[in-house]
């Protein structure tokens, strides 16, 4: 059976750091970009670690300002 | 298989909804408004209502919501969105209109407003935010503020004996004749978000098939009001606002 993988894009300019994917990520995979802020002043998230990413969509839902897009594709 | 691999239009799964625009939203970061404008942006669009749908936005911290969401809007005067919204739907009747507003708008300044527009059975939906504060203006008490909560306006905490008891006007709406679907809902989870969801388009179908009157109310966070950052907004939500205000389908008069 064919591993399903994921990955995220994340608008850093739109994000504000309010941290709420990072509680929703079943497999702790976002953190904040330390010691950075985008051109508004916030601190942002990243994917430290996208290969172990299934595409669940868990921080994009609950993403309150619509800056996580999931793409998502079951592996060959 | 590579990012790039992955990273192609076909593959895309979850993102921002289309009838959400670019505009940066003025909400502080964590904020439950973002949440909701989500999930009314993906079932306008699931329902396929882009171009027949009327939003009236309130006085308060939703004030901008016509910025963020390429549908029809119309601000009301503090507290008046239900007597505007069965203005326009009586005169559009094959629009879907709902409107949203906050607990300082909906509870205080415009009960009664609310209370006899959902009395009169008016074919809206009446979307509401309740952070039991008064989130726009400082965080001072609201009629929905929690007993012993602190706010601005009440720094020992909320005093029965002196500010009253809290309002619990989603209760109060399933009581009354004209309502045909009342729900309480909350957006802290993926779960919470789902359910919260299919309320809102069950009282956007009620609204559009003129079944009656609907209210939701969605148990929010207010992290700047309550001085806390937005993931313990959420713990406290669960531990405090929840024993007063239960989560749940409160008056469906279809099932």
């Amino acid at each position: 059976m064919g591993k399903i993988k994921g990955v995220i894009v994340i608008d850093t300019e739109r994000c504000k750091g309010c941290q709420l994917c990072i509680v929703a990520c079943p497999l702790d995979l976002l953190s904040i970009v330390e010691k950075k802020v985008n051109q508004r002043g916030y601190p942002y998230i990243q994917q430290h670690d996208w290969e172990r990413c299934t595409g669940c969509t868990s921080c994009a839902v609950v993403c309150p300002d619509g800056c996580i897009s999931v793409y998502r594709k079951k592996e060959d | 298989m590579t990012k790039e691999e992955l990273l192609m239009p076909e593959n895309l799964v979850c993102g921002k909804p289309t009838l959400m625009n670019n505009e940066p939203m003025h909400y502080c970061p964590g904020c439950s408004h973002g949440m909701v404008h989500k999930i009314i942006a993906e079932v306008i669009e699931e329902m396929q209502l882009e171009e027949r749908t009327v939003g009236i936005c309130p006085v308060g911290c939703a004030v901008f919501a016509y910025r963020y969401l390429d549908i029809d809007w119309q601000e009301a005067a503090h507290g008046r969105a239900p007597a505007v919204a069965t203005a326009i739907k009586h005169l559009w009747p094959d629009r879907l209109v709902f409107t949203y507003q906050g607990d300082g708008d909906l509870a205080c300044i415009g009960a009664c407003e609310t209370i006899h527009a959902l009395n009169r059975g008016e074919n809206i939906t009446v979307i509401f935010i309740n952070n039991a504060i008064y989130g726009m203006t400082g965080g001072q008490m609201a009629p929905t503020t929690l007993v012993g909560m602190k706010t601005a306006t009440c720094p020992y905490g909320r005093d029965v004996k002196l500010h009253g008891y809290p309002l619990n006007i989603t209760d109060l709406a399933a009581n009354l004749e004209g309502t045909a679907f009342v729900s309480r809902q909350s957006v802290h989870t993926v779960a919470a978000i789902r359910k919260a969801k299919r309320a809102i388009r069950h009282a956007f179908e009620n609204s559009i098939n003129g079944i009656g009157s609907n209210m939701v109310e969605i148990v929010s966070t207010c992290s700047a009001g309550w001085k806390t950052t937005p993931v313990q907004a959420n713990e406290w939500m669960e531990e405090n606002m929840f024993k007063f205000y239960k989560v749940g389908d409160l008056k469906d008069i279809q099932h």
